[in-house]
């Protein structure tokens, strides 16, 4: 088992290469530089560019730039901020708790609701309830998120006044945090109503993030559990006069977990382009509205290191859920 | 009284072509300590009375009978909780298939374990001890180590031999042998015969032996039920079967077997009616 980490973590390490070089390479794509998006309307004559570029290093070869770049994350330096003159890896660790609460929410509802769902319309499989429970993931799945927002904002927070429209708490509590995760932050600083707050806030963002993965794990729950429920050895557990219930939650889930296992694993990578549209519609001092706003700017080591940071995640859950693969089939573990 | 006596069993598929019969007005009784064997080629219904006994198809099946008793309990009445009760304990069955039979995600330690875990109060320790002992009645090595062992870890004969530890694992009074020798090579096949045999005289337990081996027949049964196109063409003991055979198409099968085949028996092709042989 140690063997089989131990493979899967050096081959992360040739992917991030290939990561920093299409980071480094998409935003040098993009026309336009961050002096001149800085000077914005005043302007500023050649020669004043062409200095704020040579003391930024933006007037070297792209190569150079490059092996600069590789040199300052081999020392751990993810870069300076071009817009606020602060370290790349501060300003991650400000908004990413935001990210993170949010993602972590919207994956745990996701799982908890798409799982059952898929894995009941295919012990149901033709009834009702199937149809029901898919066609409803259909139209999850195929809904613009940033329509979906829209709607649930106008439904929730406009007529029925149920939801905050938008941030993270209300105005009206301020504490420390600690943990950077709301939800914690505010149990811990026992002010009355203010985990109320944070849970009505982070409500809408996670229903509209967790719509699409839920919708694509009921799908495949579904799908994976009704190949199961026809192989041989779920007979034999059948024929050995189980319940039900162990028949298919121990004998038939735990095979329909690994191909379930790894469109998790899939979809993390898709929240995360999901959390960019999210937190740009709520209001969430996420990083994907960072991102945005520092693609805009042209911030280029804001942008570059912090792709960098968002593969290197999505490349962990999916170690972490190559692992739970190993767990949950002995076949690839032995292999 | 027979142990399993059924009448008039018929079994109809739901399929996309319309209803398909799988099994039509299937009479059957087997004795205590009987060993029957249902023979027939592929499609000919076989196994699928069985599991309609086993309470094992699929619910786009529908079963009917006049009767279908097992000592004395009519089965059709039986709530689905009550048969769960009886199947894995009074009757069991394995299958042609033994490493797809076993659950590739779970040791065989723990799913022969659940069968006792269902239907007999044992303790851990106790259920332990009685597995290993299973293992060395089925005769697989090394029985302690083969607890923690997966179903990709062993071959198909030693899966085989799982699955009739599990299925003796209650000590049943009938075991139902769906093909048990089909999956394996021709030398383990000898080997599980000879091992579901021993273990039959041993225990006194009733068997229904499932082929399409004339060969596995005579070795193995009392009394021989031939079916084709899931109906029972002809019924009788296994020596006055193989001396005079009176259905067309048992005397077709028999003059397949390799020892008795001499030129013209070839069964490709023939279509047997209901009034040959009869």
């Amino acid at each position: 088992m140690l063997n089989f980490i131990v493979r899967k973590i050096a081959m992360l390490i040739p992917t991030l290469f290939g990561i920093t070089i299409v980071s480094f390479g998409f935003i040098h794509l993009l026309p336009g530089d961050p002096v001149t998006l800085m000077a914005g309307d005043k302007g500023m004559t050649v020669q004043e560019h062409a200095a704020a570029m040579a003391r930024l290093g933006l007037d070297r070869p792209l190569w150079q730039q490059y092996l600069g770049y590789l040199g300052q994350l081999a020392h751990g330096n993810l870069g300076t901020s071009l817009v606020t003159h602060r370290p790349v890896l501060n300003d991650f660790l400000t908004f990413f708790p935001a990210t993170l609460e949010l993602s972590i929410c919207a994956m745990v509802l996701a799982v908890v609701i798409g799982m059952p769902l898929g894995v009941l319309a295919a012990v149901k499989r033709g009834t009702w309830f199937d149809q029901l429970s898919m066609s409803t993931a259909l139209v999850g799945y195929s809904m613009p998120i940033f329509w979906w927002g829209l709607l649930l904002i106008v439904l929730f927070a406009g007529v029925l006044h149920w939801a905050p429209v938008s941030g993270r708490i209300s105005l009206m509590y301020y504490f420390p945090q600690p943990t950077g995760f709301m939800l914690i932050d505010s149990l811990l600083s026992g002010e009355p109503g203010a985990f109320r707050s944070a849970v009505a806030h982070l409500a809408l963002p996670s229903i509209v993030l967790a719509t699409v993965p839920m919708a694509v794990i009921a799908r495949q729950s579904r799908s994976a559990m009704l190949e199961v429920l026809g192989q041989d050895y779920v007979r034999t557990a059948r024929a050995k006069g189980l319940a039900p219930g162990l028949v298919v939650g121990r004998h038939a889930l735990r095979n329909a977990l690994i191909p379930v296992v790894t469109v998790v694993g899939l979809q993390v990578g898709a929240l995360m382009t999901g959390a960019i549209l999210t937190e740009t519609i709520f209001s969430w001092p996420g990083i994907g509205k960072w991102i945005v706003d520092a693609i805009s700017s042209r911030d280029y080591p804001v942008v570059q290191s912090g792709l960098l940071v968002i593969a290197t995640m999505v490349m962990l859950v999916n170690l972490v859920v190559d692992i739970l693969y190993a767990v949950i089939n002995p076949r690839i573990r032995h292999a | 009284m027979p142990l399993l006596e059924i009448r008039n069993l018929s079994v109809t598929f739901d399929t996309a072509d319309g209803p398909l019969e799988a099994a039509i007005g299937i009479d059957l009784h087997v004795d205590a300590g009987e060993v029957l064997a249902i023979v027939g080629e592929s499609g000919s219904g076989k196994s699928v009375a069985m599991l309609a006994v086993m309470g094992l198809l699929p619910d786009t099946a529908t079963v009917r009978a006049d009767a279908m008793r097992f000592d004395g309990t009519d089965l059709l009445a039986l709530s689905p909780r009550a048969r769960r009760r009886l199947i894995g304990r009074e009757m069991a069955i394995i299958f042609q298939e033994p490493i797809a039979s076993l659950n590739p995600c779970f040791t065989v330690g723990l799913q022969v374990g659940e069968v006792l875990k269902t239907h007999q109060k044992l303790g851990r320790a106790a259920r332990r001890r009685r597995i290993v002992e299973l293992f060395r009645a089925v005769g697989l090595p090394e029985p302690e180590a083969k607890l923690a062992a997966y179903p990709h870890q062993l071959s198909g004969g030693q899966c085989q031999r799982v699955m009739i530890a599990m299925a003796i694992a209650c000590a049943p009074r009938l075991l139902i042998a769906d093909e048990p020798t089909t999956a394996l090579d021709v030398t383990i096949q000898k080997q599980i015969l000879d091992l579901l045999m021993d273990l039959q005289a041993r225990t006194g337990m009733a068997m229904i032996m499932i082929t399409h081996d004339m060969g596995v027949v005579a070795e193995t049964a009392d009394r021989v039920m031939v079916q084709y196109r899931g109906r029972t063409r002809e019924e009788a003991d296994v020596l006055s079967l193989f001396a005079a055979p009176k259905d067309a198409y048992t005397r077709a099968l028999l003059a397949a077997l390799p020892e008795r085949a001499g030129g013209g028996s070839d069964l490709d092709g023939v279509a047997f009616t209901e009034e040959e042989g009869a």
